[in-house]
């Protein structure tokens, strides 16, 4: 079923005039950018999610925070549906615009306001990208923990929205973790701040509830985010297994010896073939599965911690362990992961990142069941593993000019995600939902916990204008898509009337 | 002796006949938190029959029990694979439950560097004011599918519903740990620890009791023995920690109320009326005093913190008021939540 938003399952958008709403923008906000000519729009259309795509009715580039609280004003009294959108990288959809909204973009909110370094902290403005915190961190040796694959262009209102990860969650933690205080505007422009500068705040954690809501709940207009000391050192061994099943128990056996790797990646072999094509990182292009274990901190500790995981990595059948013998092979091992995702894309014309988790220990039964399902749909399948908190990035390989091929790559994920959520997983780890996953979160929620989650949405914003349609389906919706899911013969929402 | 009892259904009937009858519930695990925030009146909801750890997979790094276990036993479970609840719940008494703990989103001493209750909480079961008995979050590190119920649920003091069951993430235990009694005025004490914040110094308590900075260093032999060699002081009965987790520090005998101040790390001494124990490096300080919520309130919102009341009856208001529009957000949550303000009305805010 089409993730793009249909009113008849999403929901009746308001009407809006946009020539109304126009004039009325330029009359009351005269110095802020607003695009409206179908040309202009255009490179809105989308974010990191490109194969969907909407051209919002306007978009608006404010550059002070009381543009903001004036076009929030506005868009509630005349009912108009706003998006917002940081630097546009999510992967879900979450900030695909709406024909009948506003694209409230934040990306010109640059400014970093105050880096702390005994307070340890940064408070910055929404657009500021996430490498950046850590770069003006720097020359305190503090930096900002949570590193999402698209830091260098990720923004942190983004971050704060999608609940953003990275590599390094296991031992540091995601967004949610990193946050001390956030100030966001509600949907009817005014201003709260969610947290403190203090280690917690009055009241219930609606802190830890706007992190990962997606733009529903109100709009981030500032961020204070923690600083950590940075680490001493770093190392990485590289490992290499025979089978994924070896390289999983792996995993369980560091963790077991009681060492948290700062980072734990797994690659398959088509990912390890198309990375060291790619980047020359050295990986050993015939091992099943290899392991990048990096340890960080004290040097005499991580000295010690290398020597452990060494052994039991070979105790675990390892065919061969290397440690990164200079910084540079350690940033030549990440290389070729971090470049997994490019590298897989010069393999294959197309390709649908997914970002489903699951518990560790159903690691191997998982990919036997992505790779069942690979040859079910004639879909080649790379698998990129943060190995250590159970964040599968399974890459569907399509060519989206073969006629049906997007859609078969859709159904494959679909399944995936449903597979995920068999073994008591979840269908996003750090993407968000946005609209991309918008049909599965039918098959990880029963119809009494979504009608909860759209009562907290109504608590913030009753009419449902921020961000209409993403993160939460409606009943309607999951009874459309559970129509073509039918589970031994029983109807989901049978109550639902269908269309 | 360990028990493990399945009484949802049962708390899903006594919520149900409560929704039924429009009664209030006042929920309750071990009692033992019972003394903080304001006076419930309601029928007893007693969570404690309903207990257990219903799945502990050490290599996982996960532990899932149910609200009524009692915390002790949690722990025990968790030290024989010699792991830990990094967060390092206070039990304030005989009988404290994991329910309870979740709740109250208390933590220990090692909560600036470890993070709190909330952040190790995955998922969690609750019963809503709708009646029904839900599940949000899970059992794995990363979930960002739907709004974060679970962590809301953290410091929620039973407001928004029931919480059953809940899922947590646990660490292994450090490989060392080695505390340490520094004789040191507390104003240089908090330049210290600020200087320490900004290098990867292994601490992971600090404590400051008006004569001697206390401090914990865990991690590897190397990280400890190099700080402990560089910050000098003397032995510290690693007990110390236990103690003022559980306010069982001579300074916590004194007579006058008990108030908890959460302040921003870098605060400096601040001057109030009667006595303060500095714990979290300065980020949380307990304070001794007979001067009212309004003056302590005063002093501590101006560096950007606030102050709960730990002592029962000594103010109406034992959690910091909330202004506006934040108050409102609240009330409409709660609604959200718990339509006909069943759960716990009143115990953190009387509008709430």
């Amino acid at each position: 079923m089409n993730i793009l938003y249909d009113e008849r399952v999403d929901g009746e958008l308001p009407k809006v005039d946009k020539a109304a709403l126009l004039a009325d923008l330029k009359a009351q906000l005269p110095d802020m950018d607003i695009l409206h000519r179908g040309e202009d729009l255009k490179p809105y259309e989308c974010d990191g999610l490109s194969a969907y795509r909407t051209t919002p009715m306007l978009v608006v580039l404010p550059e002070r925070i009381e543009q903001v609280e004036t076009l929030l004003k506005i868009a509630h009294k005349r009912g108009v549906p706003v998006v917002a959108r940081g630097a546009g990288t999510g992967l879900s959809g979450g900030a695909l615009p709406l024909e009948q909204g506003i694209l409230l973009v934040m990306a010109r909110f640059n400014k970093i306001l105050e880096v702390d370094p005994a307070g340890r902290f940064a408070r910055v403005q929404p657009g500021v990208r996430n490498l950046a915190i850590s770069q003006a961190a720097a020359p305190y040796d503090l930096y900002y923990a949570p590193d999402p694959s698209s830091q260098i262009a990720c923004s942190i209102g983004g971050n704060v929205a999608e609940n953003a990860g990275g590599v390094h969650c296991l031992k540091y933690g995601l967004t949610v973790h990193n946050l001390l205080k956030v100030e966001i505007l509600t949907v009817e422009g005014e201003r709260m701040v969610l947290g403190s500068d203090a280690l917690d705040s009055p009241g219930f954690d609606l802190l830890a509830l706007f992190t990962g809501s997606e733009g529903m709940l109100g709009i981030v207009t500032e961020v204070t985010v923690k600083l950590l000391p940075k680490p001493q050192v770093a190392k990485v061994l590289l490992a290499a297994f025979d089978s994924v099943e070896k390289a999983g128990r792996a995993v369980g056996d560091i963790i077991a010896a009681g060492i948290i790797p700062g980072g734990l990646e797994m690659m398959d072999n088509l990912s390890i073939r198309a990375a060291e094509d790619f980047i020359h990182a050295g990986y050993p292009v015939d091992a099943e599965a290899i392991l990048l274990c990096e340890l960080d901190g004290v040097e005499a500790d991580v000295h010690d911690d290398c020597a452990r995981v060494g052994e039991v990595l070979k105790l675990a059948g390892a065919t061969e362990v290397r440690l990164a013998k200079d910084e540079a092979e350690r940033v030549k091992f990440w290389a070729g992961r971090k470049n997994a995702f490019p590298a897989v894309g010069r393999i294959s014309p197309d390709y649908y990142c997914m970002d489903g988790t699951i518990p560790r220990r159903e690691l191997p039964g998982v990919l036997k069941g992505i790779s069942d399902l690979s040859d079910e749909y004639g879909l080649r399948v790379a698998n990129v593993f943060h190995a250590g908190d159970g964040n599968m990035h399974p890459l569907i390989l399509f060519d989206a000019n073969t006629e049906g091929e997007l859609e078969r790559a859709e159904a494959l994920g679909g399944k995936i995600l449903e597979l995920c959520v068999k073994v008591g997983g979840s269908i996003t780890g750090e993407h968000g939902v946005g609209r991309e996953k918008i049909n599965q979160m039918c098959a990880q929620f029963n119809a009494d916990e979504l009608t909860l989650f759209h009562a907290v949405k109504a608590a913030f914003d009753p009419r449902g204008l921020l961000n209409p349609g993403k993160n939460i389906p409606t009943l309607h919706r999951c009874a459309e898509f559970g129509g073509m899911h039918v589970h031994g013969g029983q109807l989901p929402f049978p109550e639902l009337e269908r269309f | 002796m360990t028990v493990s009892f399945d009484d949802s259904q049962q708390l899903l009937d006594q919520v149900n006949q409560a929704l039924a009858s429009n009664t209030p519930l006042r929920i309750q695990g071990g009692g033992s938190k019972a003394f903080l925030g304001r006076e419930v009146q309601g029928t007893l909801l007693d969570t404690r029959a309903h207990r257990g750890i219903v799945t502990y997979d050490p290599t996982e790094l996960v532990v899932t029990a149910r609200a009524g276990t009692p915390l002790a036993e949690l722990e025990a479970a968790l030290d024989e694979a010699n792991q830990m609840l990094p967060c390092e719940p206070p039990h304030l008494g005989e009988g404290a439950t994991v329910g309870g703990m979740i709740a109250a989103g208390l933590s220990g001493p090692r909560r600036p560097w470890s993070g709190s209750v909330r952040d190790f909480v995955l998922g969690t079961r609750v019963i809503t004011g709708l009646g029904k008995h839900l599940r949000f979050g899970g059992e794995v590190m990363k979930n960002v599918a739907g709004y974060d119920l679970s962590r809301l649920m953290a410091g929620s003091f039973g407001c928004l519903g029931v919480i059953t069951e809940v899922s947590l993430k646990v660490l292994p235990k450090p490989r060392l740990c080695r505390s340490l009694r520094v004789e040191m005025p507390v104003e240089r004490a908090l330049l210290k620890l600020a200087e320490w914040g900004q290098q990867p110094v292994p601490i992971t308590a600090a404590s400051h009791d008006g004569q001697a900075l206390h401090l914990r260093l865990e991690g590897g032999e190397g990280s400890v023995n190099a700080a402990c060699d560089r910050i000098g002081g003397e032995t510290l009965d690693v007990g110390y920690w236990n103690e003022l987790r559980e306010q069982r520090l001579g300074f916590f005998g004194d007579a006058r109320p008990l108030w908890r101040l959460s302040l921003p790390t870098d605060t400096p001494v601040l001057a109030l009326p009667g006595e303060q124990l500095i714990d979290w490096a300065g980020a949380q300080r307990w304070l001794k005093s007979d001067a009212d919520a309004q003056t302590i309130r005063a002093i501590v919102s101006e560096v950007g913190g606030h102050a709960i009341c730990f002592t029962a009856g000594a103010t109406t208001s034992p959690f910091q008021p909330l202004g506006e529009p934040l108050l409102r957000y609240h009330r409409q949550l709660k609604t959200a939540l718990d339509p006909q303000g069943v759960f716990n009305p009143g115990r953190m805010y009387s509008e709430v």
